[in-house]
């Protein structure tokens, strides 16, 4: 099962490391060689010698959505710094490639929910942090320490 | 009409410029605060700044009443998400998207997202046209609506040349439907006959390219882009 990611900052790099070590092809995508790094940093060898793909390539080139391998991925993750970039690139890896599982980050809110409504799988970070912030705010902070505040009142 | 542009580069600040000059209502949107701040002093409150594909910006700029969103960013999957929004929610129901990078042009029809026009595209076209080596020119494709119009030279030992217009047989849905002789321009007449030297513009379906111009300019490769595309670069 081939896992592509398009996207090697912080994010796609862990997710990349994550699904190699629970043993899935994972190919990555990203425009800058430098992100490279990203991918050794924490192997005992390099991203390669591990078993990891990496194509540098504009995420928009079709050529390098081609070689990255996306004809034949079971799963796209959208995760580069972009939210516009990644949600045009999620619709061409469906509606193109007809990737059966696209995941999409989408920092803005708004736009995460309402392309959840046509269809794309989003996820959104913003919304995440805001919830756990909210939360922690309600229980006056720490779930644990909360809960002991709570029954104390 | 209400016009919504997102982005205020040359194109837009012009084309804002143009629209309120003709009557129309206009806010532009302008994500650089630079920018925004030096079109703003002459747009004044016709002028936004925000990042127009994010939902609440369009919202505040009046986007579920504007007839028309125009979205001429640089940045073409920005042009893809404001169009998209625009028409698929907020139901705006003319959308115009500019296409920067000619080579994601197939993404904007994988996504339903047309008209769009490309300034590239249009200059190549008009090379074409200037400098006709290759004896056909695209003068017009609508892709959606299956048509194109071309021009083609008619050579001395084409099927057409010296035969009348009601003779030249052309494939079904293919129409010749202006002479340029001379230098001036005509519609042709059933038995208007067609002259080497001729410059015929016909509209067709595409793919029939080849078959069109077999009877004005057999040597002509009629699929055109293996043909035409060369010759921009090669300047």
């Amino acid at each position: 099962m081939l896992v592509l990611i398009v996207g090697s900052g912080r994010t796609g790099a862990a997710i990349a490391k994550r699904m190699l070590k629970e043993g899935y092809e994972v190919s990555v995508l990203d425009e800058s060689p430098e992100s490279h790094a990203l991918l050794d940093h924490g192997l005992d060898q390099s991203w390669e010698d591990s078993g990891g793909g990496f194509t540098v390539g504009t995420a928009l080139e079709v050529d390098a959505l081609l070689e990255a391998g996306i004809e034949r991925a079971d799963v796209v993750v959208c995760s580069t710094d972009g939210d516009n970039t990644n949600i045009v690139v999620a619709q061409i890896a469906k509606k193109r490639f007809q990737i059966p599982k696209v995941v999409v980050r989408v920092h803005d809110p708004y736009r995460a929910e309402w392309y959840r409504q046509q269809g794309l799988q989003t996820v959104s970070p913003t919304q995440v942090a805001i919830e756990m912030l909210t939360d922690a705010v309600l229980d006056g902070g720490g779930s644990g320490a909360g809960d002991v505040i709570k029954e104390s009142r | 009409m209400y016009v919504i542009i997102a982005g205020a580069g040359k194109v837009g600040w012009n084309l804002g410029r143009e629209l309120i000059s003709k009557g129309h209502e206009v806010t532009l949107i302008e994500s650089d605060r630079g920018r925004y701040l030096t079109v703003e002093e002459e747009m004044e409150h016709s002028i936004q700044h925000g990042d127009a594909s994010e939902l609440w910006v369009l919202e505040r700029a009046g986007v579920v009443r504007a007839d028309m969103v125009i979205a001429v960013t640089g940045d073409d999957e920005d042009n893809i998400l404001i169009s998209q929004v625009a028409k698929e929610k907020y139901l705006v129901e003319h959308a115009i998207s500019r296409v920067n990078n000619p080579r994601n042009l197939e993404h904007f029809e994988l996504l339903g997202i047309r008209p769009v026009v490309s300034a590239t595209d249009l200059i190549l076209r008009l090379i074409e046209h200037e400098v006709p080596h290759h004896g056909l020119v695209h003068l017009l494709d609508l892709r959606q609506e299956q048509l194109e119009i071309i021009e083609v030279e008619v050579v001395e030992s084409a099927p057409a040349a010296g035969a009348a217009v009601q003779d030249i047989v052309l494939p079904e849905g293919s129409l010749i439907v202006s002479v340029l002789r001379d230098g001036s321009g005509f519609v042709p007449k059933p038995d208007t006959v067609i002259q080497a030297g001729d410059e015929v513009l016909a509209i067709l379906s595409p793919g029939d390219e080849a078959r069109v111009c077999a009877q004005f300019a057999p040597s002509v490769n009629g699929d055109g882009d293996g043909d035409r595309e060369p010759e921009p670069q090669a300047t």
